[in-house]
């Protein structure tokens, strides 16, 4: 882990206009932003321990913990939301039995949600991955996710 | 048709990829290959093309054949319609919702023929990947003009003159801001673009920078030589790939064609772009919140003034605009200021886009003249409200905006008329919601998103959007009191006199509009305990009607929580003590039967209410 974060760390200058980016390209290579990586991060950039995770932790997109394997992201744009996203919501909670920003037991899958996805012409919809599953029912989803056990990677449940 | 010199435009907007986009391009590919047709057809892939609801879309010009909701199947098909004696594929084609009558090409379609583009003018035409294509269109042309032809105070006089005002929804003057930031003392200044598009339900940004990402950075490089700056950066959502790297592409072959640069076509001016990919907070769309964030801090919003343009990125001047305001820069510099103000209301010059979406037939990116009314845009480009339902009411503006009803339909669509009915522009986003939707539920699903990016440095804001969503979670839940519609008017004027900055002055107008118009649906939750549109959970109910249902025993196998009692040939029953009204049942009743129903209020399982 360390060599990989010095080879992204000496693209940089280490300046403080550049900690969001390191954390970025961090969060890119490894998943998420560990605790000792944001230590080195504070330590590159000059910057304060808690100042580095105050400003990661201000922004959505950085998370903490390490992802599960496949990352479903359901959309709750507000196309989708009138169009039933709260059931959808609801229909992956019960099925995967995890809460949204959790992870299965098995970190098979993490459960996402994210305020629009952008492709409101197919509201509602969700990605499993990069793979954006569109018009969905709850049963639509649900079968998506029928054997979360054995189905491996997005491009199985297309 | 005659083959010569056709196009085949595959749309690659976010829609449209979603929907298979990419792998019809690679069939279409093959089949021109196959027809022999690879010399006299030229395939391309451009952004959106804007009528999302019917994508995939594939475009044939320069007929302009429009073909829609194409599938790879497809391919070899429409590749033969290219040959000398094709016709064009009316099976593909766009069909009238109310004959059924195929429309070939585009410019008879109502969605397109209602509309009037310049900001998306070439969107969905050129390949946004190709800087030659944009040159093909006149691009760079402006700032050649601008370099060569024009002074610096004189291309602020021109943005004056035309009226633009910004269009990432507050709707400041863009040429006084322009003049401020050339005035005010300092260096170096920077050029920023907001392209921080957190509204959901909107894309209009996104579709710009995927479909047109140079027209954005001709806008920035004018603007940098109008103010004086040498530097500019584009502030776009990291949850926007394509945007991103097509805005990569796009500044690299621009780079190399010598409009960015050193020294740029030779003027002696020098103009640099780079990307700052923002990090997913709702309030950097606020300009001192985006300055923050750039500069690597939590990305909170600072008392102003000193307004950006005066004291702004790193303490210099800082020019903000939204991504559409710089691509409206190239159409006033080029055509003039006086055509640019030749369109547009007395006081909303140019054109507005606009996401629109929701429950309505028409989905997609749609460009209009300011001042056109909510109804034209909604029934006749938008095609109405699907599945016979009734329209209840339009959002504007999103987290920001209001919920406009039917009775002001005939609002125009402009900064001043938006605001004077409690509504915004906002930076694009317009939802059509219908009798289905609970407007109470609309109010809290927008609170819920405002409290949640509050970023909690005005304590009104942190604290008053809490109770706020405390009080509509309550309402939702069937526990509202009397006394809570005013709590929440009272609440809601506070905030907006008690913040910092646009998310918390205007956090509290979707609540506020819904009871303005829709009070009677908070009355139904507080005091009939019923939800009209049958959409809060605990204010409705599920039953089974006996004379309807063929005892199937489907809905049964598939309940979640096996809440229905039925065998064979006994009409089945939900224990409304065990159900979690997930509407599942519903969903799954062979349409044939469509036994089960939903009813606003509680059931009790002796039936009554």
């Amino acid at each position: 882990m360390t060599e990989h974060l010095s080879g992204i760390l000496s693209g940089y200058r280490g300046a403080r206009g550049e900690l969001i980016p390191i954390l970025q390209k961090v969060q890119e290579r490894f998943g998420y932003l560990a605790e000792d990586v944001m230590d080195e991060v504070a330590a590159f950039t000059g910057v304060a321990k808690s100042n580095v995770f105050g400003v990661a932790s201000f922004y959505n997109q950085f998370r903490f913990d390490p992802p599960g394997r496949n990352q479903i992201t359901v959309c709750r744009g507000t196309a989708c939301h009138v169009q039933n996203a709260p059931a959808i919501i609801d229909e992956l909670r019960r099925q995967l039995r995890i809460e949204v920003g959790g992870t299965t037991p098995d970190r098979e899958y993490s459960l996402e949600t994210v305020a629009c996805i952008g492709c409101c012409a197919l509201a509602p919809c969700l990605k499993v991955n990069e793979d954006v599953h569109g018009r969905l029912t709850p049963e639509k989803a649900r079968k998506l996710f029928s054997h979360p056990e054995t189905e491996k990677g997005g491009q199985d449940v297309q | 048709m005659s083959n010569s010199q056709r196009t085949v435009l595959v749309c690659q907007g976010t829609g449209c990829v979603s929907a298979g986009a990419e792998q019809i391009y690679s069939s279409l590919e093959a089949e021109i290959a196959r027809s022999g047709l690879k010399q006299s057809v030229q395939l391309k892939h451009t952004g959106c093309h804007g009528f999302c609801q019917q994508g995939p879309l594939v475009v044939v010009e320069p007929d302009g054949i429009f073909y829609a909701r194409v599938q790879t199947g497809d391919a070899l098909e429409i590749a033969q319609s290219l040959l000398g004696t094709g016709d064009v594929v009316t099976r593909l084609s766009y069909r009238d919702p109310v004959t059924g009558e195929p429309i070939p090409y585009y410019r008879d379609i109502p969605f397109y023929g209602k509309q009037q583009r310049t900001i998306l003018k070439n969107c969905g035409k050129i390949n946004p990947e190709s800087i030659d294509d944009y040159l093909a269109v006149d691009g760079y042309r402006a700032l050649r003009k601008a370099l060569f032809e024009l002074a610096p105070e004189k291309v602020v006089e021109e943005v004056k003159r035309s009226g633009l005002r910004g269009l990432g929804g507050a709707g400041f003057p863009t040429g006084r801001k322009w003049e401020t930031c050339r005035q005010a003392a300092g260096e170096p200044k920077y050029v920023v673009c907001n392209a921080d598009e957190g509204d959901p339900g909107a894309f209009q940004d996104r579709s710009t920078l995927e479909a047109d990402p140079h027209s954005v950075l001709e806008g920035m490089i004018i603007a940098g030589y109008a103010i004086g700056a040498r530097q500019g950066y584009v502030y776009v959502r990291a949850e926007y790939p394509l945007a991103v790297q097509r805005l990569q592409t796009a500044i690299v072959q621009a780079r190399e064609k010598g409009y960015l640069g050193s020294d740029i076509m030779g003027s002696g001016f020098g103009f640099d772009v780079e990307i700052f990919q923002g990090a997913g907070a709702f309030v950097c769309g606020e300009e001192t919140a985006l300055i923050a964030s750039i500069e690597g801090k939590r990305g909170m919003p600072s008392f102003r003034p000193p307004f950006p343009a005066v004291s702004g990125l790193w303490g210099k001047p800082t020019l903000l605009n939204n991504t559409k305001t710089y691509a409206s820069i190239r159409w006033i510099i080029g055509q003039g200021a006086d055509w640019f103000a030749g369109r547009g209301t007395q006081k909303s010059k140019g054109t507005a886009v606009f996401s629109l979406t929701g429950k309505v037939s028409n989905c997609g990116l749609i460009e209009v003249p300011m001042g056109t009314i909510l109804r034209e845009i909604i029934y006749e480009i938008g095609g109405g409200i699907p599945a016979g339902k009734a329209f209840k009411a339009v959002q504007t503006g999103g987290p920001s905006g209001g919920c406009l009803p039917a009775s002001m339909l005939d609002t125009p669509v402009d900064f001043d008329s938006l605001a004077a009915v409690g509504s915004i522009m906002g930076s694009g986003g317009m939802v059509v919601l219908d009798e289905d939707t609970c407007m109470v539920d609309v109010a809290r699903y927008f609170l819920d998103f405002t409290q949640r990016e509050s970023c909690g440095e005005c304590s009104l804001c942190r604290i008053g959007t809490l109770q706020m969503l405390e009080i509509l979670k309550a309402i939702t839940a069937g526990e509202g009191k009397p006394e809570d519609i005013d709590l929440l008017i009272e609440l809601g004027e506070a905030i907006k006199k008690g913040s910092l900055c646009g998310l918390g002055r205007t956090a509290p107008n979707p609540v506020l509009t819904t009871i303005r118009y829709f009070r009677d649906e908070y009355e139904a939750h507080i005091h009939d305990k019923k939800c009209p549109a049958r959409v809060c959970k605990e204010l409705i109910s599920y039953r089974i009607s006996p004379d309807k249902c063929k005892a199937c025993l489907i809905c049964g196998r598939e309940c979640p929580v096996g809440a229905i009692r039925g065998e064979k040939k006994q009409v089945h029953v939900i224990d409304q003590d065990k159900c979690i009204r997930c509407g599942v049942c519903m969903s799954v009743c062979p349409e044939r039967f469509a036994a089960v129903e939903c009813i606003p209020g509680r059931l009790t399982n002796g039936g009554e209410q």
